[in-house]
Formats: structure tokens, C-alpha cells, sequence
């Protein structure tokens, strides 16, 4: 579909402002969390892991694409000018995922609750009345699958190991869950969202879906399991971010700043 | 609607466009051509991609215009295609053959009951194989360990 198209689809203001919030955040969550796994490239404690996870922030990032592409379809900017030159406070992801990675247990627990979280989210998109977006999901939940299937095993791994594994893997808990609300929001436009048939679900069926698959993997890997995680302060889905974010754009853009004619 | 005939001749000159990280395979093979037309203003090419994120697919959309470009005269169309995704069930048989001889394990074309996704080996043949890494050196493969013969192998992801 070209801009043109999406135009003259006529799409009325209210549908096609709660859509455009929904891709930002798709878009700018998969491309936050992209760029910090790449940040793990040549520094995984293994060689199996720093492959994983340089095709895990391609596969994020590719998905991120996806998602600036239909932006772009319905007249915003292209996606590297999204990508590259937009401000902080236009960016929509949770605050958790603009965070630096921290340590190893750190980034797989964020890492898994994250993609057990877009898991649940692209489910409730799969019948999205913005079939562009149905089906670019539909799509993209038969890659994320093996993101999952990666990471759950590090995870119990991890947590099962006992002594420093498991003591950083208890840290990482208290300090994920400090900002782990924030997943679960669907900024101003929710209501909005779920009127149009956008998203099947609001942020309450989500948690409740997640917390139902998330649980069962803390007791395998015995965690206690925290809790319902509090709201964090800074709603990240409405442009309020931490200045990890500013940081992280800084960086992802180095290149393209410096040369913003430049083809690679 | 395109002439079958034509379809099938468009289809045969596609066969030149390989995957650029797996040379012997063309995209016609892995299933990626979804459907190819021919209107009034040119030929217009739908292409579905493997993977999302894959770096290869602005590579391939230049090699198709470039193909049918020199054949045809026509202007070319490339556009990527999420309906129907693309799934390894796609890529043709003699796509498989390919895959294998080049040292690539074709992915199971059903997974059993736990979920494996381990291929035979391609070199051996045998079912022996273990998950090494279920990332590889390209965002569609896994890397696998055969048993038998005691070889690392690399094989595609069903997805």
C-alpha cells in the first residue's frame, strides 16, 4: 500500500490517531530493545549466545521496520528519519526497554518478560481491523517464537544455578519489576484502540494473560514471584522518558548524524 | 491476470535471482515469489520475504528488476508481500534437494509432538542431530550436531 492509498482509504482522524499511537508503540519498543542486544555483540559469556543474540536484535529491529513502514504508509516520516532524527519525547516504548542492559541475568529475564509480554500483545493483534497489521503480526509471531524459545531456558538456567547466578538473577527481579508496569500501558489512545478494533485487548487482559504464562516459569525456575508490578512514574507510551533513552538515540543515530546523506 | 505462459516464463527467468547468502538456491525455490502479473504498465513481481528483518531483501528486489528489466524492456514492480507469510513449508522440492547438496539441512517438514526441529543431516543422512544453538549465521538458520557422524551442521528453521 502507498501513502497515497492509506489516504484515500479516507481513514477517519479518530481511528487513524489510535492507530498511529498503537505502530509507535509496536515500532519503538522492537527498536529499543533491538539496539540493546546488539550492544551485547563479541561481549555474550558465550559464543552460541552472542550469535543469538546479534539475530535476535536483527529480527527486532526488522520488526521495528515493519512497523515505521505502515507509519510511513499512513504519511509519517520515512523510517530511518523515525528512526534517526525524532525526539525523545515523540517515542512511545515502555521505559524498561530504553534501560541499559545491565548484567547478563539482567538482560535475559527483561529480555524473556518482554517477548512473553509482545507475545501476548501481537495475539490480541492478530485479528486487528488494520489488516496490514494483522498480517505483518501473523508473520512476525512465527520468528519471535524462537526468541522465547531461547531465553526461557536461560533464564531457569540461570536462576537455577544458585550462588552469584541466582543472587543476580534475584537483583535483576527487584529491579525489572520497578518499571515492568510500564509494558502493560497503552497510553492516552487506549480506549480509542480497543473502540476501533485495533487491539483485542486492553492493558488489564494483557497483564492477566501474561501474568498466566509468566508465573509458571518463575516456579520452574524458583523465583518467587513478586507480584502485580506497581506504575512506574514515567509513562514512557506517552513521551515520558528516562535519559537512557536520549542516550540510546544518540548512539543508534552516530552514523546517520554525521552523514546524513550517506547510504549503507 | 497474467497469460499463464507468460507467468511460467516470468517464473523462468526469476530462477536466475539466487539467494545471495546461499548461491545455489533461487527464490523461485525457497518460495518467496508469491505471484508475478503482467498489466498495462509493466510487470509487477510479489515477493514474500523469509525473514522479516532480513538484510538480503533490498539485494533481491534489485536483482529482480534487473532481470526482468534486461528480458522484458517492461517497467518492473517489486513489492513484499505479509499475506501469505512465508512459511519453510514454501521452499520447493527441488529447492530442498538444493538446500541439502549445498550443505544446509532443509527444516522438518513436520515437527512431532515435543517440538523438535532437528533436521537429518545433510551430509550423513541420519536423525541423530542435537540442537547446538538455535541462532546461526543467518537470521533462518540453526546450528545442529549430528550424532552419526559427529558433524556440526547448519540447517533453516521451520517457521
Amino acid at each position: 500500500m502507498t501513502m497515497e492509498q492509506a489516504a484515500q482509504m479516507g481513514l477517519e482522524s479518530g481511528y487513524r490517531q489510535a492507530l498511529t499511537a498503537l505502530l509507535y508503540q509496536l515500532a519503538d519498543d522492537e527498536l529499543c530493545l533491538g539496539h540493546r542486544d546488539s550492544e551485547w555483540l563479541g561481549l555474550a559469556p558465550d559464543i552460541e549466545g552472542d550469535v543469538a543474540f546479534s539475530s535476535i536484535a536483527q529480527d527486532e529491529v526488522g520488526h521495528a521496520v515493519f512497523y515505521l513502514e505502515r507509519l510511513h504508509e499512513l504519511g509519517e516520516k520515512d523510517p530511518d528519519s523515525l528512526a534517526f532524527f525524532r525526539g525523545a519525547e515523540a517515542w512511545r516504548n515502555a521505559v524498561l526497554l530504553e534501560q541499559p542492559n545491565g548484567d547478563w541475568a539482567r538482560t535475559i529475564l527483561r529480555h524473556f518478560l518482554y517477548d512473553l509480554f509482545d507475545d501476548v500483545r501481537t495475539e490480541a493483534l492478530l485479528h486487528s481491523s488494520y489488516e496490514p497489521l494483522a498480517q505483518g503480526v501473523a508473520k512476525i509471531r512465527r520468528e519471535e517464537h524462537y526468541h522465547l524459545l531461547h531465553l526461557k531456558p536461560w533464564l531457569i538456567r540461570l536462576a537455577r544455578a544458585g550462588g552469584d547466578a541466582q543472587e543476580r538473577m534475584e537483583q535483576a527481579v527487584m529491579e525489572v519489576w520497578a518499571q515492568l508496569g510500564g509494558l502493560f500501558s497503552l497510553g492516552a489512545e487506549e480506549e480509542e484502540m480497543i473502540h476501533h478494533g485495533l487491539i483485542a485487548w486492553g492493558r488489564e487482559e494483557l497483564y492477566r494473560r501474561w501474568e498466566d504464562r509468566a508465573k509458571p516459569v518463575f516456579a520452574e525456575a524458583g523465583l518467587k514471584w513478586p507480584g502485580p508490578p506497581s506504575v512506574p512514574e514515567q509513562d514512557g507510551r506517552r513521551g515520558r522518558h528516562t535519559d537512557h533513552l536520549t542516550e540510546l538515540i544518540r548512539t543508534m543515530s552516530e552514523v546517520a548524524v554525521g552523514d546524513p546523506a550517506a547510504r549503507w | 491476470m497474467a497469460d499463464p505462459a507468460d507467468t511460467k516464463a516470468l517464473l523462468d527467468v526469476l530462477q536466475e535471482v539466487k539467494d545471495p547468502e546461499i548461491p545455489e538456491v533461487s527464490i523461485v525455490e525457497l518460495g518467496m515469489v508469491n505471484r508475478v502479473s503482467v498489466g498495462e504498465s509493466g510487470v509487477r513481481v510479489e515477493l514474500t520475504p523469509t525473514f522479516v528483518g532480513c538484510p538480503a531483501l533490498d539485494l533481491i528486489a534489485e536483482q529482480v528488476e534487473k532481470v526482468l528489466t534486461r528480458e522484458r524492456g517492461d517497467p518492473v514492480e517489486v513489492d513484499f508481500v505479509m499475506n501469505p507469510p512465508w512459511t519453510s513449508e514454501r521452499i520447493t522440492p527441488e529447492g530442498r534437494k538444493k538446500l541439502k547438496d549445498f550443505g544446509i539441512a532443509p527444516p522438518p517438514v513436520t515437527r512431532n509432538e515435543s517440538g523438535d526441529i532437528v533436521a537429518d543431516c545433510p551430509f550423513c543422512g541420519a536423525g541423530e542431530g542435537e540442537i547446538l544453538n538455535l541462532f546461526g549465521p543467518t537470521a533462518c538458520r540453526s546450528i545442529f550436531y549430528c550424532q552419526n557422524c559427529r558433524q556440526p551442521f547448519e540447517g533453516m528453521k521451520p517457521v
